[in-house]
């Protein structure tokens, strides 16, 4: 198997008009990587996309693939292969001639281009149904269809534009799965988009996070979700507490936090923040709902909470807590569900606390919006 | 199975009475702007020409005789074939064809045009430009392009100009009038089914094929015209069935020695009173068109349903 071929941008833009949709993006994707771009709707992830396949020109900075700059190389000569949001099937064409369409511009025999359908729609578990249409499959059997249609091409590259998004929890929890075993067995370079967290986290070797243009972090999925780098990042992935308030005292790695409405905290400073920071500085503390537990904290290392039960919701395999800490400041917890009854405990007043290593604390930013 | 169903369907979706009035109405529209009129056609085509008197006499029988005329000329006539009549129906349909073929070729770069840029301000006042010639009369529109072509005309006038030619082309004497005439009367009628359907194309598919190194080429070959396929075959058959049937644009535009097969049929209903005679020609043209019309669709593999698209 080929070792992939490594993809980077280097100080791209990109604009419409006044309107900037990426701004200096910097990106080195390894060779043979599964890399996602994760952002909301609007942030530019898609035009990184078309970017590197090559329907769009950066307005500045280059995109190379394999080391070579692809400026002025088109869609069609590019070592890329895209797989769109709507997998654009063609539905006219049987799925044999769609998987194969990349050797019919090749000018492949059809006896060829039959033979290779067939050992591909063996690989994505298809065999015998090349003579169907479109139309007659499934929508996970679409998706595999559109997936062997891309890697017909035996492209260096493959991009895929949310390819899950329009499929149901199940199959698109069961594709994941899939997709990241075709992307081991053929070792090529994955770039994947998608507004999907869990996708991100689980499938890619590395994750950048997007918002309106800003990489706000790349970095691995554990990196990403336990030490964000900014509050949209801390906010966008998964979910979280967030605690306002100005640093208080600094020492090394850790601070305290003297928070709006919660008392003194104490806190990790997250990595990409840790030197940067100075006593005094607007700040925002990231505590996840499952790393708050009930009871205080052994110590007094002011990592102890009060608040009051508002409500609780069950929701299978936990229960979210909902608090209101004092002055009003509203907190979540996440409480597994470990098969016995509970009592309900609203209206009830409790102490929460957490370790100081699961909470970060960087410079006030913004939020992802809800 | 199916259709019981439909109007079942129909009724209860619209109500008993409303149901009723909106069947009539669909019924008056098939059995009289449809059937009626073509049935009496067929009538007249196999009777006499009697005069008012003897209608629904003992004389008053069917008979070939206005067939036999178009084929073998009128009863006494020196050929073994009318080979005038025949000769114009043959040019009819043979120019028809190729006027239906010009505007395929014509709108299709048009359609793709406006179908890829939907939406734009720029192709919809395209579309306005396109339709406002229309809403002038055809004979109107006839005329004008006859102005254009006429010996003194502005083609003429800008080709000597041009010095291309040293003398005025006799455009309606060689037919070019007519050509360009009938090439333009009915353009429309091909470019906006093709432009619906090319419109309905999700433009996925063209930037998927480019991705995977289609040419330019390629891509319309194996993406965009089979998806238009319908949307040229609903457009081929308007155009090819109101060529071969044109009146006003070979009238005013038609050389002085060429007919068109319409003016046949005019010519024996209005100038010679023969209206058997002309059913009879006119239900040829009918029926020639739509074997065409059948043949050609068999050969390009479109179903009758995506005509009515």
């Amino acid at each position: 198997m080929s070792a992939g071929v490594a993809v980077n941008l280097e100080d791209v833009w990109i604009k419409f008009g006044d309107f900037v949709a990426v701004r200096e993006a910097n990106v080195d994707i390894k060779g043979g990587d599964f890399f996602s771009f994760l952002g909301p709707s609007g942030c530019g992830k898609t035009t990184i996309l078309r970017a590197v396949s090559g329907f769009l020109d950066p307005s500045a900075g280059r995109v190379m693939i394999g080391g070579k700059d692809m400026a002025g190389i088109g869609p069609n000569k590019r070592p890329t292969a895209l797989i769109f949001q709507n997998l654009a099937l063609f539905p006219l064409m049987k799925v044999w001639e769609n998987i194969t369409f990349s050797m019919e511009v090749a000018g492949a025999t059809a006896g060829e281009r039959r033979k290779r359908a067939d050992e591909l729609l063996d690989m994505i578990a298809l065999s015998g149904q090349g003579d169907k249409f479109p139309s007659e499959l499934s929508g996970g059997q679409k998706q595999r269809v559109a997936i062997a249609r891309a890697l017909c091409a035996e492209p260096d590259v493959l991009l895929l534009d949310e390819p899950l998004s329009a499929l149901d929890l199940k199959l698109r929890q069961h594709m994941r799965t899939e997709l990241r075993e075709i992307q081991q067995r053929v070792g090529i370079t994955f770039i994947y988009i998608t507004h999907d967290q869990g996708e991100a986290l689980t499938m890619s070797d590395s994750v950048a996070v997007m918002r309106s243009g800003i990489i706000d972090q790349i970095a691995g999925g554990h990196e990403i979700y336990d030490h964000p780098a900014t509050p949209f990042v801390a906010s966008f992935v998964g979910e979280n507490n967030v605690f306002r308030g100005k640093i208080q005292s600094i020492n090394g790695n850790e601070a305290i936090i003297r928070t709006n409405r919660s008392g003194d905290l104490l806190t990790q400073i997250t990595p990409t923040a840790v030197g940067k920071m100075n006593v005094g500085d607007d700040a925002m503390m990231f505590v996840r709902p499952e790393a708050l537990a009930l009871g205080a904290a052994d110590d007094s290392s002011k990592t102890t909470i009060s608040a009051n039960v508002l409500n609780e919701e069950f929701e299978g395999n936990a229960y979210s807590v909902f608090l209101e800490g004092d002055g009003g400041k509203q907190i979540k917890m996440s409480l597994p569900n470990l098969g016995q009854d509970r009592e309900s405990s609203k209206g009830s007043n409790m102490t929460l606390h957490y370790d100081a290593s699961n909470a970060v604390v960087m410079p006030a930013g913004d939020l992802a919006s809800e | 199975m199916k259709k019981p169903k439909l109007f079942s369907e129909f009724f209860k979706n619209n109500g008993p009475v409303m149901g009723s009035v909106l069947m009539l109405l669909v019924g008056f529209w098939i059995i009289v702007l449809i059937v009626l009129p073509q049935v009496s056609m067929l009538d007249f085509s196999f009777r006499y020409n009697l005069p008012p008197a003897e209608v629904g006499g003992p004389k008053d029988v069917y008979t070939l005789k206005n067939y036999k005329q178009l084929v073998y000329g009128a009863a006494g006539s020196s050929g073994t074939y009318n080979t005038v009549d025949l000769m114009v129906f043959v040019r009819t349909i043979v120019t028809a064809l190729f006027v239906t073929i010009a505007n395929i070729i014509m709108c299709y770069p048009l359609a793709y045009f406006l179908g890829q840029s939907k939406g734009t301000s720029f192709a919809r006042l395209l579309v306005v430009m396109l339709i406002i010639p229309y809403w002038i009369n055809e004979i109107l529109r006839a005329f004008a392009l006859r102005i254009i072509f006429g010996e003194s005309g502005l083609l003429n006038e800008a080709l000597m100009f041009l010095h291309i030619t040293s003398a005025p082309v006799d455009f309606i004497r060689e037919n070019y009038a007519l050509y360009a005439g009938l090439g333009y009367a009915y353009i429309l009628l091909m470019l906006f089914p093709m432009y619906n359907v090319i419109e309905s194309l999700d433009r996925n598919q063209i930037e998927a094929a480019r991705d995977m190194g289609a040419s330019w080429i390629h891509i319309h070959r194996r993406i965009v015209i089979p998806h238009a396929k319908p949307g040229i075959a609903s457009g081929a058959t308007m155009v090819f069935m109101l060529s071969a049937g044109a009146l006003a644009v070979p009238q005013v535009l038609g050389g002085p020695s060429s007919l068109w097969f319409t003016q046949l049929v005019y010519q024996w209903f209005n100038d010679s009173l023969n209206w058997q005679q002309g059913s009879a020609y006119a239900i040829v043209l009918l029926f020639a068109s739509i074997a065409i019309v059948l043949l050609l669709m068999r050969v390009f593999k479109v179903n009758m349903g995506d005509i009515g698209k």
